[in-house]
Formats: C-alpha cells, structure tokens, sequence
C-alpha cells in the first residue's frame, strides 16, 4: 500500500509539473522515456533468468498449481473483453491491455502509454492500483464467497509481495507457495501479454 | 514489439548467467528505481495532453469498470479451479 502511494504520488508530481508549464522541452520528448523502458524491461529479464522458486513449488503442491494462474488469465481476459462492450470508448484490445497488467500498475502502464499513448496509460495505472486496491481490502470477502484461491488469482502479479500478507491472512498459510508460484508466473507474463495486446492494431 | 522482446530475452540469458552472483539482491531495487523515473514521466506526458487532463473523470470511471470487471472475472476463474482441483484434495495442500 505505501508503495503504490509513493507511485501515485511520483505520477501526480510529473503531472502538476507538466500543469505549471515549468519543465523545459527536453523532458517532455517521448524517445527518452522509450530508451528507459527497454532498460526496465532488461532488468525485468535479469529478474527472471536468476529466479529458482517456481519449480520447487510445482514439486511441494503437484501439477494443479498451474492451474491458478491460467484461471486468472483466463478469468481476466473473458472479463476485460465483456469491458470492451460496456465501454463505448474502449476497444477490445485496449481492455485487454489493461486487464493484463495484473495488478503490476507500474509496468503495464510504461508498457502502454509507450503502445497506446498517455490516456490508455492513465487507465492502466489506475485500473490496475484499483485491482491491487481491492484485493487489499476485499481479501475476507473474496475468501468468503469464491473459496480460498480467490484472492491469489484476484491479486495477479502482486500476490508474491504486496497482497501475499492478507492471502497468508485469510486464505491461510497452506496456500503461500501457492499465491508465490501465481505471483511469479503472471509476473513474468505481464509484459508479454500487455506487449501482445498493446501491439495488436 | 521486436525491441521489447530483445530486450526481455537478452535480460532473461543475463540473468541466468549471473543467477549465483550477489548482484541479482539490487535487481528488484534497480527496476523500483527505473519504474518511478518512468511514472514520472508518464505523469509529465499526461499532464502536457490536454485531451487526457480534460478527460480525467472519465478515464477514472473507464479504468474502474476495466478494473472491477477483471477482478470478477479472475475470482470466478479462482472458484472454478478450486471446486474441480483442490477442494477434495484440501489436507495435503
């Protein structure tokens, strides 16, 4: 939660600066942000390559653990398409854009705003926050209603670090090799799902 | 596209060359650091747009429908796979 305080807060200071007209032209060229992106999505790479954990959790839970986060996926993908019907200004692919960034706000909304520009960008960031949001206060209802899986595929790519102490909390301590195998994998998919929508017409 | 995916597979063959190395401990911290130079510009190009700061409670509703939407969606996809793949099996989880 502080940390997605601290990105909001970091966006709005860019945002009132560009307001105030106080920031000279340089900044506001779009090649510097692109250059930056491809360092981001180096590191992000280097993140995966050196990572061990996802193959012991298949070992400790068995082969149904895959099966989490393919039902986030889909669930995600099947909702954000309906999204695109409801939104008269939004079209299939930008929802679905959207709805991949799995709650990893930060990333997806670089990802887009490179693809799409700075409004489906906006939406990403929000959205996505909005997501992590929910699962942060919603966790007890989720559990409740949707059985203890639900906030692990709710939380998407957060379930490894910001939502894993309410899914431990409320899901219980058996599913955290669960939500850090889930977190792992649609973590890793994030950038090449939004680049894959993003990149589609 | 092309850029993106060069620049993931050649961070992913780095990466797993470096796996045993003390370096990977500041990878995370690295990406926070890029990310937030990032979202500031992000912040600064909506800013300069004056369509989007025109829009913005608009674009809040859209991104919060998209957002409500995928959560649901993601939550009947977690009570699916719960009742066919884990529910009988719930003691050895």
């Amino acid at each position: 939660m502080k940390e997605s305080l601290l990105y909001l807060a970091v966006f709005a200071i860019g945002l009132v600066l560009a307001l105030l007209g106080v920031l000279p032209d340089v900044l506001l060229s779009a090649s510097i942000s692109k250059w930056i992106l491809y360092g981001l999505l180096f590191f992000v790479g280097i993140q995966i390559g050196s990572s061990k954990g996802a193959f012991l959790a298949i070992r400790s839970i068995g082969r149904r653990i895959v099966w989490v986060p393919v039902a986030t996926t889909l669930g995600t993908f099947a909702a954000a398409a309906i999204a695109s019907l409801i939104l008269p200004l939004r079209s299939l692919t930008d929802c679905l854009s959207v709805g991949a960034g799995f709650a990893y706000y930060s990333l997806s909304s670089i990802l887009i705003s490179g693809y799409r520009g700075a409004e489906l960008g906006t939406i990403a960031l929000l959205a996505n926050i909005f997501r992590e949001f929910m699962v942060l206060v919603f966790a007890p209802w989720m559990v409740k209603h949707f059985g203890p899986l639900s906030p692990i595929c709710a939380g998407g790519a957060t379930t490894m670090d910001t939502t894993l102490p309410v899914i431990t909390r409320y899901s219980g301590t058996d599913y955290v090799v669960v939500a850090l195998f889930h977190g792992m994998i649609i973590d890793f998919s994030v950038p090449l799902w939004v680049s894959f929508f993003a990149g589609l017409g | 596209m092309i850029q993106i995916l060069l620049s993931i597979i050649s961070g992913v063959a780095v990466g797993y060359a470096v796996r045993r190395s003390a370096f990977t401990k500041y990878v995370s911290r690295v990406i926070q650091i890029i990310i937030l130079l990032l979202l500031f510009f992000l912040g600064v190009s909506v800013g300069s747009n004056k369509e989007v700061v025109n829009n913005f409670g608009a674009i809040g509703l859209d991104a919060f429908v998209i957002a409500a939407l995928a959560t649901l969606g993601s939550l009947i996809g977690a009570r699916m796979v719960y009742k066919l793949f884990f529910e009988r099996k719930k003691n050895d989880v």
